[in-house]
């Protein structure tokens, strides 16, 4: 039931990053989806709790729930944007193309065999959909910090596969992705302000042309 | 069918329009005043009623049809409307639809009397309700067929039969995502303050009431009386869907007439925290409500499937 609350509160969070436009919005939702992905580990292994599950999920909502986003705050207040303007796909056709989406990842796991004791008949649909909808933010936003969104909501719907489905992952391989997340993050952010210093903007689309 | 049946019906007809009391009155006291009494809109409609109809001369038959057509439908769709518990006056597989589409009829008309004033300002107000209700009616039907995929039932009187708290536990989630989907759909048919302001008099701003500026006397009163049936048409959709059934008939329509009147209060408390949207974040909005509905559906779909398998 709360894993099925989660998994709910995980699609609505991506449903409003794909419609909102102000950019400290969009990090809180981001964090706020991170935190509440800390708890699926402890969750969906509720019968068979231990000291692995419970470091999980401690590592992921400090990483995810409160460094990023204040990684994500400075490099904001450094390149000094406050909202995407003029995004490749507006924010009503985001939506639209969000539940087509969601269809979409639905109707592709009702053709796929699941294990018999997954905690919830609607993960692997959202883990699913967070990948498609963080594809679809890296692809049709142009700021580069809202890619960088869309690249950590595509990290949270591996996350939530891997979590709810695979019952056995070495604890180093998850602390290592979770390392992998952090740094790319990390080097995003300075790659963020560099840009902006360099060009006076952090819009993607202008950087194929020369610059003088 | 004895005299009963019409009770829900009936409490419509009569209760209605204290929803507006309701409303204002909420607003009033959150704005710390005294506000305007519970029963205003009845001594307006008394009023106009009293009052004679004044037409221009570019006018046609259409701009006399539509407030009693509007009216008319609105009745209809009331005999179809249970209230919580308490079944409705006509029920038959299906009615969900026949309930929409006299909605539609009803704001077809409104718009078709407006344009037919040749009023610019008349045509920008309905150009912009048939664009909102385009985007707010699919939110509507989804959300009903996810009622009706839930309860396996194709009317709206059982449907709403299934409501109890074992029920709320096992499908909480979607429940509330329809309830809340169904709650933007009533703010947005029914001009309330996200979508539009009911109070504003300038026509820049104004969607609904702009409609029917030309409109008086009598046939004001009929488009005044019909917007609050709407408006309890559309609460009694959410308190059908929250209200548990009791073992009494009569407690349960105490309870559900209640809760209609909550729902008045929540639209109040809604009216008075917020500011109303800029027109072109509105479609945002009831998108989004689709959105929540299509994600309710969804969500049903595949928790049938589970629990079958």
């Amino acid at each position: 039931m709360t894993t099925n609350l989660i998994l709910v509160l995980v699609v609505l969070t991506n449903l409003k990053l794909l419609g909102s436009s102000r950019l400290g919005a969009s990090i809180r939702v981001v964090a706020a989806q991170g935190m509440v992905l800390g708890l699926l580990p402890i969750l969906a292994h509720w019968h068979e709790l231990s000291l692995h599950f419970a470091l999980l999920a401690a590592g992921t909502i400090a990483l995810k729930g409160i460094v990023f986003p204040r990684l994500l705050f400075r490099a904001v207040r450094e390149a000094e944007v406050a909202r995407e303007i003029e995004p490749y796909v507006g924010y009503v056709a985001s939506l639209v193309a969000g539940v087509l989406a969601l269809g979409v990842s639905f109707w592709m796991c009702s053709r796929l065999t699941m294990p018999e004791n997954i905690a919830s008949p609607w993960l692997a649909p959202v883990a699913l959909f967070s990948i498609f909808a963080g594809l679809f933010l890296i692809v049709a936003r142009k700021r580069a910090l809202n890619q960088v969104l869309g690249f950590l909501v595509l990290e949270n719907g591996i996350y939530t596969f891997g979590v709810g489905i695979v019952a056995e992952t070495p604890f180093l391989v998850e602390l290592g992705v979770l390392l992998d997340v952090f740094v790319a993050v990390f080097v995003m952010g300075i790659a963020v302000y560099h840009i902006n210093r360099e060009f006076d903007h952090i819009e993607t689309d202008r950087l194929d042309r020369l610059k003088g | 069918m004895s005299a009963f049946s019409f009770l829900p019906l009936l409490l419509a007809l009569v209760l209605s329009p204290l929803l507006f009391g309701v409303i204002n009155r909420t607003k009033a006291i959150f704005a710390g005043r005294r506000g305007q009494p519970l029963l205003q809109t009845y001594f307006d409609l008394w009023k106009l009623l009293q009052k004679g109809a004044v037409y221009s001369r570019t006018t046609s038959w259409v701009f006399r049809a539509g407030p009693m057509i509007g009216l008319a439908a609105a009745v209809v769709a009331a005999t179809l409307m249970p209230l919580g518990n308490f079944p409705a006056l006509v029920a038959f597989p299906g009615d969900f639809l026949l309930f929409a589409g006299l909605l539609a009829l009803m704001r077809f008309f409104t718009v078709v009397a407006a344009l037919d004033t040749g009023s610019s300002f008349e045509g920008m107000g309905a150009s912009r309700e048939v664009f909102f209700s385009a985007l707010a009616e699919p939110a509507l039907f989804v959300a009903l067929v996810t009622l009706a995929r839930q309860a396996g039932q194709l009317s709206l009187t059982t449907m709403f039969g299934l409501a109890s708290g074992a029920h709320w536990l096992e499908s909480g989630p979607v429940l509330a995502l329809v309830i809340i989907a169904l709650m933007i759909v009533l703010l947005a048919e029914n001009a309330r303050i996200p979508v539009d302001d009911p109070n504003t008099h300038l026509e820049l701003t104004m969607v609904h009431e702009v409609m029917v500026l030309d409109h008086g006397g009598p046939d004001f009163a009929f488009i005044l009386y019909s917007a609050a049936l709407k408006l309890w048409l559309f609460a009694a959709l959410i308190v059908g869907m929250v209200m548990p059934a009791t073992n009494s008939v009569w407690l349960d329509l105490l309870l559900a007439t209640g809760g209609m009147f909550v729902v008045a209060v929540i639209v109040g408390v809604i009216e008075s925290i917020m500011a109303r949207l800029r027109l072109v974040v509105v479609p945002q909005l009831l998108v989004g409500a689709g959105a929540l509905a299509a994600l309710a559906f969804l969500l049903e779909l595949t928790l049938k499937i589970h629990n079958a398998s």
